[in-house]
């Protein structure tokens, strides 16, 4: 089971305002694949600069819950509203919504063809219609802040495997996004590449960035989150900030997974 | 304190220093032994084959240069072949060539006009030349191709700049083949990509059923065929008055039947992206075609390159069935060459001289395919 990685004894401060706005929002959200009931009745709010770390077993259906917010999947039921904008097959906006939204996935899926600023400055160009060499500052800046400049002109393939996820966090921050999400960013990872990734994350998480992050990293959701969502069977089975979360599970059901993934 | 011992001391940095591979393991003698001479067998069979080997060639360096009769006396009509005739069996009669290259290149092209298809010939090997480079890989090509083809079709067809008209009927040999070749891969190829695009439309079913039934009614008949329906059936169906030259409808056929191929092709290389490629372009925000053309498609291409060029240097051979149709390509010159009475039986020589033609440009794209491959992969691997 993941091991509880030291990051520092300090909990980052929380950023969220008392008037903060919604920018996620999740109604009764209902999918299924095939006959396969995967997220029942969803619902969650994630408000701007909130820190939400989702933990369940796996089959929970936390990554299907995260990929429905940039419509990777899509849902049949229930209302997912992101920024202001309703998700629905309008590909306005499906793409108004994933321009603010950067996501980081469990296999970096960087693009292997691209040398890393390539892969930084693609979306910025493309999508933003950012002239290249304005695109280019950009990527080194996030490079720089990921502590892999010096790899701007090497290809993703060279690289380990705690650089290219760091690469792949630069690459969607790139597009300045409203939002982050991660998708069990660390769970390809040996296991002494886990911390450099997980730092770049407590990083960001103090710059006061939006972030929605599906993890087994229990020690970065005691550090970092506002709160913490415990899913199960496709149903959000408890939410609450850290200290009740990790002190004082209601649910047997969160009680559990906790002593399976802390307690050995 | 304690002197370290003698564990610690194997363990240490001194013991990391590379050794070097043992002597007897490299070299040509090595390889030598460990290859060929390895046991009683092997040396046995290296022998006999050498021995074959070494003998054939020699019988052959004895026809094709040491008996091979280089000149015969006359020209056209009063040729006098019979010193080939005396020597057949045991030399080449490249005779035949040095009477008869400028037909099999050129075919019935007005003989004083021929300057025309051979610079024609030079401009097509030189838009390879430049098209390989990957310099040369912008958007200035397609500019480059749209000057070259049209100064190629002013070359052939004439009738403006001074330049006598020549009708297609009169065009043969090796421009034919480089037409046909050129035009087929330079139309065949993006077609395919869009075909192999169209077949994994899952959400629009109409798209996908029409290249599905595109790809398999084409793959499903021989080329053959298909040039039969292109030069016979089509024009049934044209409103009278109205007539496609019949190398436009061999050209079309083979775009059709090459296309289809290669959206197999091209298809088998989109199958292996892996599915987070697409979800990662898709969550940057970038529309279909951006995804396409700038994530997926340099990816899926790339690792296509050994079957693309495979299928490239068929349909370049498969040019040649076009003279079942009545098309003088560059087979069908050289099997013209040899059916006056004074040349008959000298199919060997002219059929030696076209298949050393087609090696050259097909080993050149076998050899460039592999230099890409090489060069696309330099410095993306660990």
């Amino acid at each position: 089971m993941a091991e509880v990685v030291e990051l520092g004894k300090v909990q980052v401060r929380s950023a969220v305002q008392p008037d903060a706005q919604p920018m996620i929002e999740l109604r009764k959200v209902n999918k299924w694949f095939g006959a396969l009931h995967v997220l029942r009745d969803v619902s969650l709010t994630v408000r701007e600069r909130e820190r939400v770390v989702v933990c369940g077993p796996s089959g929970s259906g936390k990554s299907t819950m995260i990929r429905c917010i940039n419509r990777l999947e899509t849902h049949q039921e229930g209302e997912i509203i992101v920024d202001g904008i309703k998700l629905t097959d309008d590909l306005r906006n499906i793409d108004a919504i994933r321009r603010e939204v950067g996501m980081v996935f469990q296999s970096f899926n960087l693009f292997p063809h691209l040398t890393i600023l390539e892969n930084c400055t693609l979306a910025p160009i493309w999508v933003r219609k950012m002239p290249k060499k304005e695109a280019e500052e950009l990527a080194m800046e996030f490079l720089t802040r990921v502590r892999i400049p010096e790899q701007a002109k090497k290809y993703p393939g060279q690289l380990s495997g705690g650089q290219q996820q760091r690469v792949a966090i630069a690459r969607a921050l790139c597009m300045r996004p409203k939002i982050m999400l991660f998708d069990e960013p660390t769970s390809a990872l040996d296991p002494e590449m886990i911390k450099e990734v997980l730092d770049v994350m407590v990083e960001l998480a103090e710059s006061g960035m939006t972030m929605v992050v599906v993890t087994h990293e229990m020690g970065f959701a005691r550090t970092v989150a506002d709160r913490v969502v415990f899913m199960d069977r496709g149903e959000v089975v408890e939410v609450g900030p850290p200290k009740d979360f990790f002190g004082n599970p209601r649910s047997d059901r969160l009680r559990t997974f906790l002593s399976q993934i802390l307690g050995h | 304190m304690t002197p370290p011992s003698a564990e610690a001391a194997t363990l240490g940095s001194a013991s990391a220093i590379d050794r070097r591979r043992p002597s007897f393991a490299i070299g040509p003698i090595a390889w030598l032994r460990a290859n060929l001479f390895s046991s009683w067998l092997s040396t046995a069979v290296t022998l006999a084959l050498a021995y074959v080997l070494v003998s054939w060639t020699l019988s052959f360096v004895n026809w094709a240069v040491v008996n091979a009769i280089w000149d015969v006396p006359g020209t056209g009509q009063q040729v006098d072949t019979s010193a080939c005739r005396a020597a057949r069996g045991e030399g080449a009669c490249w005779a035949l060539i040095g009477e008869k290259y400028r037909f099999i290149l050129f075919g019935l092209y007005p003989f004083d006009e021929q300057w025309r298809p051979a610079l024609v010939v030079v401009i097509f090997v030189a838009l390879y030349v430049i098209s390989a480079m990957r310099r040369f890989w912008r958007k200035e090509l397609a500019l480059i191709w749209l000057v070259a083809l049209s100064v190629i079709g002013v070359l052939m067809w004439g009738g403006v700049f001074g330049l006598p008209a020549v009708e297609q009927e009169r065009w043969g040999g090796l421009v034919i083949t480089l037409i046909l070749a050129t035009f087929g891969i330079a139309f065949a190829f993006p077609l395919s990509i869009l075909v192999a695009l169209g077949r994994r439309q899952t959400s629009m079913p109409a798209v996908k059923a029409l290249c599905v039934v595109y790809i398999e009614l084409i793959r499903g008949v021989p080329l053959i065929s298909l040039l039969f329906m292109a030069s016979v059936m089509f024009p049934l169906f044209l409103p009278e008055g109205m007539n496609i030259d019949k190398l436009l409808r061999a050209q079309i056929a083979i775009i059709l039947f090459a296309g289809a191929y290669l959206a197999e092709v091209v298809r088998g290389g989109l199958q292996a992206i892996p599915k987070g490629q697409y979800e990662a372009a898709d969550a940057l925000g970038l529309t279909y075609w951006q995804k396409t053309g700038l994530i997926i498609l340099p990816q899926a291409l790339k690792i296509s390159i050994p079957p693309l060029v495979n299928t490239f240097i068929g349909m370049f051979k498969d040019t040649s069935l076009v003279l079942i149709i009545g098309i003088f390509d560059l087979l069908n010159t050289a099997k013209t060459s040899v059916i006056e009475p004074a040349w008959q039986g000298f199919g060997v020589e002219a059929y030696l001289f076209v298949a050393a033609i087609y090696f050259v440009f097909c080993f050149a794209m076998s050899k460039y395919s592999q230099d890409l491959e090489r060069e696309l992969d330099k410095g993306r691997k660990r």
